[in-house]
């Protein structure tokens, strides 16, 4: 008796687990991300304390920090690099660690640093990414060709990546994250080392997406006047907390000042930050320079 | 199975593309076979042991698959590096089919390599004692690839830096080429040295080349038991080093 019992309360779990995996499709539309309470730390360094927010579908949502703050990191487990030590995310409805194969499908990103394959084209590495996120073989070829023309990359398609120059790459990625049309398009710091004219341009590409396919976007950058111009509603984070939240304007009336860039230091201060999380990544860099001119 | 493909074409055409490389890596085996070959030759000859050019030219075909292939496995630091890694990371396809894909691209190749040697150790003089039994040596030739490239994948999701792969070539895929009976037989020895011998992976892959290909084995069995034997225990390293290399691979956070 006790062991039906048990039995059917195992069972009972195993039916509402299976009720829960399948509520995010039919509930009224969620919000793009939802975040609550999502820690990180590193051997007893908390590079991100228990933040909140959630980021609206449809909405540029830019996230600004000193360097150090935890921007990086926060990107990182949200698309699913990095496994937070506790809290609660939501992609569209979808927890990216236990359903990380349909919250992957969902968003897009551009890398703070490269992530292209410099020994392939840049129309095999379109094609890679295209077989790699379910691209239909009839939609991938038009589709390629379309991003590629439209990021003025068409007629280099038959070069090696390795033969770009930083610029090129940058918007080669940007092209890329856009191939499977993702719902969320993360981008870390898309127009590091970038000319004025490919940021503008750049930027130009982004609201019209985010107009004409609704596609939420979550970046970081450190160009206050991109965030004032881009994004809706901006996160200002410092030290692993959220600071400040709002639109540009409800912030610069927060701090009583007249230019974002102002009301950022406001809230984050003056003093310089010490960023130590990439050294050792820049050591391997080095090694791996040393490497390659072998 | 599109990412498999993909991943496995991607080996396949960084290969094919640099023909440079190609040529180098076949340097190194050639200048053992030579150096080697024709250099231990008269001492092999007068202890009683036949041609050692015979001898190790199996071993040779052997170490090529073994490097190929463990090199091809830790390229990933590199893609770690370069960041392609994180593009393949954040895919939305389970991670066992790129590291499936990753791993049979890389073995595909050496298991090419070692063809190639094969081709340079026929130059050099080699002869089989059966032409079929070339065709039989590529069975070994391919385990010996997954095997080997398998365990580069585990150890390419473990080590995130220089200092860690040349602790690995010093301490773990040296003393498997050089104990495995490549270049010597492995009768005779210390005891110690003996059940190391016995634990090398290679050992199996190179008696089962050498078996095939010039009617010499390790064990006593006669040459069919002992071509089951080998061939069973690649196989079974193969199933275990591909689940280990699968698993370490999912548990990449970066």
């Amino acid at each position: 008796m006790l062991a039906v019992v048990i039995f059917s309360r195992r069972k009972w779990r195993i039916i509402q687990a299976a009720f829960r995996r399948q509520q995010p499709k039919s509930m009224p539309p969620s919000p793009a991300i939802q975040v609550e309470n999502l820690t990180k730390s590193f051997n007893g360094f908390t590079a991100v304390k228990p933040i909140s927010f959630q980021v609206e579908r449809g909405e540029i949502f830019a996230f600004l920090g000193p360097n150090g703050a935890g921007k990086t990191t926060t990107i990182k487990m949200l698309t699913t690099l990095l496994r937070p030590n506790d809290g609660k995310i939501l992609l569209d409805g979808f927890d990216p660690w236990q359903h990380s194969r349909e919250a992957r499908q969902r968003f897009g990103i551009v890398f703070q640093d490269p992530s292209l394959d410099g020994e392939q084209t840049a129309y095999e590495n379109m094609e890679l990414h295209g077989i790699l996120y379910h691209v239909p073989r009839q939609e991938r070829a038009p589709r390629i060709e379309a991003l590629l023309k439209q990021f003025e990359l068409w007629e280099r398609r038959k070069d090696y990546v390795k033969t770009f120059s930083g610029g090129m790459k940058r918007r080669l990625e940007i092209a890329r994250g856009f191939l499977h049309t993702p719902g969320i398009l993360f981008l870390d710091e898309p127009t590091l080392g970038l000319d004025p004219q490919s940021r503008n341009q750049l930027w130009t590409h982004i609201k019209t997406l985010n107009q004409q396919e609704q596609t939420t976007v979550f970046l970081t950058t450190h160009y206050m006047d991109e965030a004032e111009r881009v994004a809706h509603r901006i996160a200002i984070i410092d030290h692993g907390a959220l600071v400040a939240i709002g639109t540009a304007a409800e912030l610069k009336t927060r701090t009583g000042t007249d230019s974002l860039e102002a009301a950022f230091l406001a809230l984050t201060g003056t003093s310089l930050r010490d960023e130590s999380a990439n050294a050792g990544g820049d050591q391997l860099r080095r090694f791996a320079k040393m490497w390659q001119k072998r | 199975m599109g990412a498999i493909y993909i991943m496995w074409l991607r080996e396949l055409k960084r290969y094919v593309r640099s023909r440079a490389q190609i040529l180098v890596s076949l340097g190194q085996p050639a200048l053992y076979l030579v150096a080697l070959g024709y250099g231990f030759g008269p001492v092999f000859a007068k202890a009683g042991a036949g041609s050692y050019l015979q001898f190790m030219a199996p071993g040779v075909i052997g170490m090529t698959v073994l490097f190929s292939s463990v090199f091809s496995g830790m390229a990933m630091l590199w893609d770690r590096q370069f960041g392609f890694l994180r593009e393949t990371l954040v895919a939305p396809v389970p991670r066992l089919h790129i590291m499936l894909g990753r791993t049979l691209g890389g073995a595909t190749v050496a298991a090419l390599q070692g063809l190639l040697i094969l081709v340079v150790c026929l130059i050099a003089g080699f002869r089989p004692h059966a032409w079929s039994a070339v065709l039989t040596a590529l069975v070994f030739v391919v385990m010996i690839a997954v095997v080997f490239a398998a365990l580069g994948s585990a150890i390419g999701s473990v080590i995130e830096d220089m200092q860690g792969f040349q602790f690995l070539m010093n301490f773990l895929i040296m003393p498997i080429f050089f104990l495995s009976g490549a270049l010597f037989p492995l009768k005779h020895l210390p005891r110690v040295l003996d059940w190391i011998t016995h634990a090398d992976p290679l050992a199996y892959g190179v008696d089962g080349l050498r078996g095939v290909l010039i009617g010499n084995w390790m064990f006593p069995w006669g040459g069919r038991i002992d071509f089951w034997f080998d061939a069973a225990v690649l196989a079974g390293l193969a199933a275990i080093l591909l689940a280990l290399g699968a698993r370490l691979f999912s548990r990449i956070q970066l």
